[in-house]
């Protein structure tokens, strides 16, 4: 991956001229490069990992991993079915995936109850699908690569040779 | 009772800077840039396998030329990575940290009088551990114009009959000095000619940015001669750890394991395992820390040298070492002010010898939002002093 790209991933706030310094890049081709992915859709958004453990409503936001069976139709496979689901609001992510299921959908709500319903009311009753396993997250550890709790540093002697 | 301490220890140059160090551990919230070590922990896959091994109950000694399935992947590694040939049973030893081993090699060569070149600045047990051998340190200054880097011309000036060995360290420890292939042949040159031992601390090999280690015994001529110092604490950041390993000729080795088992006995076990997992497993978090430490080097060079802090791009490991002449400062009055004014610790020259009293070393082994923050606070601290 494009060194600029990897910095971002980790660092979507740094500036175009801590980017050409830590890179060895000219700020004009940092901020060149940084256009032409936003143009081309590589850079599609910058976000903030937020854990909600830790907001105060945190009681009022569930979310579930939904596995998806589905048929396949003829010609688009399961892209048809897929944006079918991935429109609706509720839904955060959706993999089309390998093995025993098909589609792998995140949603969130309110509560167990406002997810409870949309899997019953708009998932379960879309004509393409087989069956739907619904697991509900009790905990988040790590997320986008970010371990969440706040982890002790070591004890590194603050100067050493 | 009055107490007698033996006169070569009493005569040891003391570390003058103790106090200053102890003032940095004192103080709460400094951002430090002074610590000689990786600041990420060893690799998970590292630690787990340390873990697993106290879990299954191994918490004995070891050989005491240290496990011979490391010893076997030390040699393999060398051989794979460097074309290195080096027989795991009699040519390596493990030892805690490169440190155990520098002061063994001086043990088992050194008479009492002989000769060890030691070029300046550079890590602070190096000349005591020739002097502690019995040996005599001959101080080569190098020079910043040449970015730190010893030359054939000056240590041939040095080579008097009675010395015996020139130290070389690189990635150098402060300066991040490092040595192209070419330039090392010409510094082999000289060792053949007037028939030198090399004592080569590669403990920084892995950080090496702008072009490939070149390891001193692969030199042609050079295996015979050379004793090749390296180690897991920079690389695989396993310093706690204290694992570092010695390869050289067999006499040489047989000599170090002599001493290593009276004094030593064996490097942990754990340590030891954990050594073996990072060399099967651990390449992948060498490469990852090496690439972020790039980085943070091209960030501070170019972040001192706008503030106003002359410092070259160095070749390797994680220091810099600008210069602070144009303050006319002492470089301990410049550390100790910045530190109480801004806390920022980092380790003034001097505390490598006087004659580098116009330089502070730095260490960007430390996150990156800390050394923006640290370079924001030096320049506060240059502008309220000038």
């Amino acid at each position: 991956m494009d060194e600029i790209l990897e910095i971002l991933s980790n660092d979507a706030r740094i500036t175009a001229e801590e980017l050409a310094k830590l890179t060895g890049k000219s700020l004009d081709s940092v901020k060149k490069t940084i256009e032409k992915y936003e143009k081309n859709g590589v850079i599609v958004k910058y976000k903030t990992l937020i854990n909600h453990d830790l907001v105060r409503d945190a009681n009022s936001f569930v979310r579930a991993l939904i596995e998806v069976s589905v048929t396949p139709q003829k010609d688009v496979g399961f892209d048809s079915i897929a944006e079918r689901i991935y429109s609706f609001p509720e839904v955060t992510s959706c993999y089309l995936v390998s093995g025993s299921y098909d589609l792998l959908v995140v949603v969130e709500g309110e509560n167990i109850q406002t997810v409870s319903n949309f899997v019953a009311s708009k998932l379960s009753s879309l004509d393409q699908i087989r069956s739907t396993t619904t697991h509900f997250l009790l905990k988040k550890y790590k997320e986008d690569g970010q371990i969440l709790k706040k982890t002790e540093e070591g004890n590194r002697l603050k100067i050493s040779y | 009772m009055k107490i007698e301490i033996s006169k070569k220890v009493e005569k040891l140059a003391p570390s003058g800077i103790r106090e200053f160090f102890d003032l940095v551990l004192g103080m709460k919230d400094v951002i430090s840039l002074g610590v000689g070590e990786p600041d990420f922990a060893s690799p998970w896959l590292v630690r787990e396998k340390a873990i697993y091994s106290l879990e299954r109950g191994y918490t004995s000694y070891t050989s005491n030329k240290g496990m011979p399935e490391l010893r076997k992947q030390i040699a393999h590694f060398v051989k794979m990575r460097y074309q290195l040939d080096y027989d795991f049973d009699n040519e390596i030893l493990i030892t805690v940290g490169v440190s155990e081993g520098l002061d063994l090699v001086m043990r088992a060569l050194l008479n009492p009088g002989d000769k060890v070149i030691v070029p300046e600045p550079v890590y602070v047990s190096y000349a005591p551990v020739v002097e502690l051998a019995g040996g005599k340190a001959v101080s080569l200054k190098t020079d910043k114009s040449n970015e730190f880097k010893m030359t054939p011309e000056n240590i041939e000036k040095l080579c008097t009959k009675d010395v015996r060995a020139l130290m070389i360290n690189y990635p150098c420890n402060p300066t991040g000095a490092s040595y192209t292939k070419q330039e090392l042949e010409a510094i082999a040159k000289v060792v053949k000619k007037h028939n030198l031992l090399v004592i080569s601390d590669e403990v920084y090999d892995e950080l090496t940015y702008d072009f490939d280690h070149t390891p001193f015994a692969t030199l042609p001529g050079m295996k015979e001669r050379v004793i090749y110092l390296n180690g897991f604490s920079k690389a695989y950041a396993m310093t706690g750890f204290r694992i570092g390993w010695a390869c050289g000729p067999e006499k040489v080795i047989q000599a170090m394991t002599k001493i290593h088992q009276y004094t030593i006995l064996c490097a942990s076990i754990t340590g030891q395992i954990a050594a073996q997992e990072a060399l099967k497993n651990g390449m992948k978090s060498v490469q990852e820390m090496k690439k972020e430490y790039k980085r943070r080097r091209r960030f501070i060079v170019e972040s001192l040298n706008e503030i106003g802090l002359d410092c070259h791009m160095p070749q390797g490991a994680f220091y810099v070492f600008p210069s602070i002449k144009k303050l006319k400062v002492p470089s301990m009055d410049f550390a100790k002010g910045l530190l109480k004014s801004q806390k920022v610790a980092l380790v003034p020259g001097v505390a490598f010898g006087k004659a580098w009293d116009d330089f502070i070393r730095i260490s960007y082994a430390s996150s990156y939002d800390n050394l923006k923050e640290a370079v924001v606070r030096i320049k506060k601290y240059l502008s309220s002093s000038r």
